[in-house]
């Protein structure tokens, strides 16, 4: 189709592409530049030139305070990922090829949890996470992590297991299997790109999740996320400390993006046609 | 029948952890809230001696009656809009484009996208510091001195740190509609885009043999077939506004006069920063509310359309 299109044409969807490609990475602009500058050279006058020499002072300093919360996020995100998934893969196994009556109604049930705002529930979840004396811990953190994961990573596996035909849970079934081994021998197995997509999608949301962080960590238990907003709190506010922290932050995820991109769309889009 | 029944049982017991989790955490914390939110524990020491004192409706009337939360509502209803708008025009024009695969549109497509991947915690941190970093509220510079080097001193205002608003829009808003819409309209975009890669192209082309113009091929055939999948963009980017807690958080606060309050952020504050779990319960049901009035009535037609 390009070839039909005059040079005009082109040249006004080539100047749109660049404009908004601009809008996309000024931020990335700043948070690179920056980072890369000395305290001294930090001043707002200054704050739109690139770095006069490089320094990784700024990410150096990042990386002292944040490494705690670095690993805080990766202890909380690598089990609450796996959990999830491997849950909502057997939740969504059995909700589409081992219905029974009220499985669908359960279905809904479990999915109403995927919109609720979580302000809704936040209070009581703290006062609870206290009285079973997991408040402020990671592992806390992780069953909410999990548990507000569920109707999410179940519906995508549902939605994915709905095309397995019936016939051939119906065979497997003749032949003696039961429900653990049809799981264990055909669902699971073909379900690998499935499970990369949760992966890739729960990572993402748990790793940049903050409401939950702010609300249910101590100091100690922190997630990168929470940490990130605190370095803004100091009395004198270090940018190029503060610009190497949001890189920090972002880099795991982003990093995810570029090696997985296709699969990160796809569970964007699955996530987004809901119901 | 026998081996069916013992067939649901053990279904039953596979789901029955994320059952009972849910039960507690989705249903049982939503009614506790509610509870909370018609109780009188406003204060610190009602709360601790777990005071049963039901005070009905109160909370929620001297809640709207109140002009923090009032301003809340208006900020909500303003965000949601222009974020929504935004994010439609840029991602559809964008997906408009990329669609007809011009050379290094890949490329192009995953810049766009990028953002996505990243919190908005992040987000929030580097908009603040583009559009006022420094002390304020005096003057804020950053984007500001960019205009002012750029030679386009017109452009300059106080972004977030306005207190101006017109016909109940806090103008302060404006920056942090930026950040989400820089967020977001790659969300639109590629959602545009799948839907834009399954459409017949001879359908297209057909239309355009018949005469058709670029905008009525666009208004008369590709917005009709795309507009489900627009709808639940709207829905998506709706939901995501009510929640947009974190951006505000790490942006912006609440502002000046509350010129970049949401309910969100009132919410958190009421209830873990000044002790006043009923206001902050009711906040959180308003919420939960508003989401339900967007969501179940389309959720009720995609399961119809099923």
């Amino acid at each position: 189709m390009d070839d039909k299109m005059t040079t005009q044409e082109k040249i006004t969807r080539y100047a749109v592409l660049i404009v908004f490609a601009i809008f996309f990475l000024i931020p990335m602009y700043v948070l690179i530049s920056t980072s890369l500058k000395s305290f001294s050279e930090v001043s707002i006058n200054t704050m739109w030139q690139l770095p006069s020499s490089i320094s990784i002072e700024g990410f150096k300093e990042a990386f002292a305070k944040l490494a705690p919360n670095v690993l805080n996020s990766f202890y909380l995100v690598i089990p609450a990922t796996l959990f999830s998934a491997i849950l909502g893969s057997l939740n969504g196994y059995v909700l589409s090829h081992w219905k029974f009556k009220g499985s669908d109604t359960l279905f809904a049930l479990i999915l109403f949890g995927m919109f609720i705002p979580y302000q809704s529930i936040l209070f009581p979840l703290v006062q609870f996470m206290q009285t079973i004396g997991l408040y402020g811990s990671i592992p806390g953190l992780i069953l909410v992590h999990v548990v507000y994961g569920l109707p999410i990573t179940t519906l995508m596996f549902r939605n994915y297991y709905q095309d397995v035909p019936d016939a051939l849970t119906e065979a497997a079934k003749v032949d003696g299997a039961n429900i653990f081994s049809i799981y264990r021998h055909i669902f699971f197995p073909i379900s690998i790109p499935s499970f990369v997509v949760v992966f890739i999608w729960q990572f993402t949301n748990i790793w940049n999740e903050f409401l939950f962080a702010v609300t249910l960590t101590d100091t100690q238990s922190q997630p990168i996320t929470v940490a990130l907003t605190n370095l803004a709190g100091s009395q004198v506010v270090e940018w190029n400390v503060q610009m190497s922290g949001a890189i920090i932050t972002a880099l795991p995820t982003l990093l995810v993006y570029i090696i997985f991109g296709r699969y990160f769309i796809k569970g964007m889009l699955a996530g987004s046609v809901k119901g | 029948m026998k081996r069916k029944h013992k067939e649901s049982l053990t279904s039953i017991a596979i789901l029955s952890p994320s059952i009972i989790t849910l039960a507690i955490f989705v249903y049982g914390f939503i009614s506790r809230s509610v509870q909370i939110s018609m109780l009188d524990w406003d204060t610190f020491a009602n709360f601790m001696r777990k005071a049963k004192d039901y005070v009905g409706l109160e909370n929620y009337i001297s809640l709207f009656t109140e002009s923090r939360f009032q301003t809340d509502l208006w900020n909500t209803l303003y965000f949601t809009l222009f974020f929504i708008i935004g994010c439609l025009a840029i991602g559809i024009l964008l997906s408009l484009i990329l669609n007809n695969k011009p050379r290094g549109g890949y490329f192009f497509q995953n810049l766009y996208l990028f953002p996505m991947a990243i919190s908005f915690v992040v987000t929030g941190t580097v908009w603040r510091w583009i559009f006022a970093p420094g002390r304020l509220p005096n003057n804020p510079r950053g984007i500001n001195l960019l205009f002012e080097q750029l030679g386009l001193q017109n452009l300059q205002w106080g972004w977030f740190t306005s207190t101006n608003s017109f016909l109940g829009f806090n103008v302060a808003l404006i920056a942090v509609i930026i950040a989400a819409i820089w967020q977001y309209s790659g969300y639109t975009m590629a959602m545009w885009l799948a839907g834009l890669r399954g459409i017949d192209q001879q359908l297209i082309e057909a239309a355009r043999i018949d005469g058709a113009s670029k905008w009525q091929i666009f208004t008369k055939i590709l917005f009709p077939i795309q507009k489900p999948i627009t709808l639940s963009a709207i829905i998506v980017l709706a939901h995501v506004s009510l929640k947009a807690f974190a951006l505000i958080y790490a942006m912006t606060g609440s502002g000046p006069n509350n010129v970049t309050d949401i309910p969100a952020v009132y919410m958190f504050e009421a209830t873990f920063r000044s002790n006043r779990y009923s206001t902050g319960s009711a906040i959180a049901i308003v919420l939960l509310m508003m989401v339900g009035l967007l969501i179940i009535p389309y959720l009720v037609n995609s399961f119809k359309e099923e």
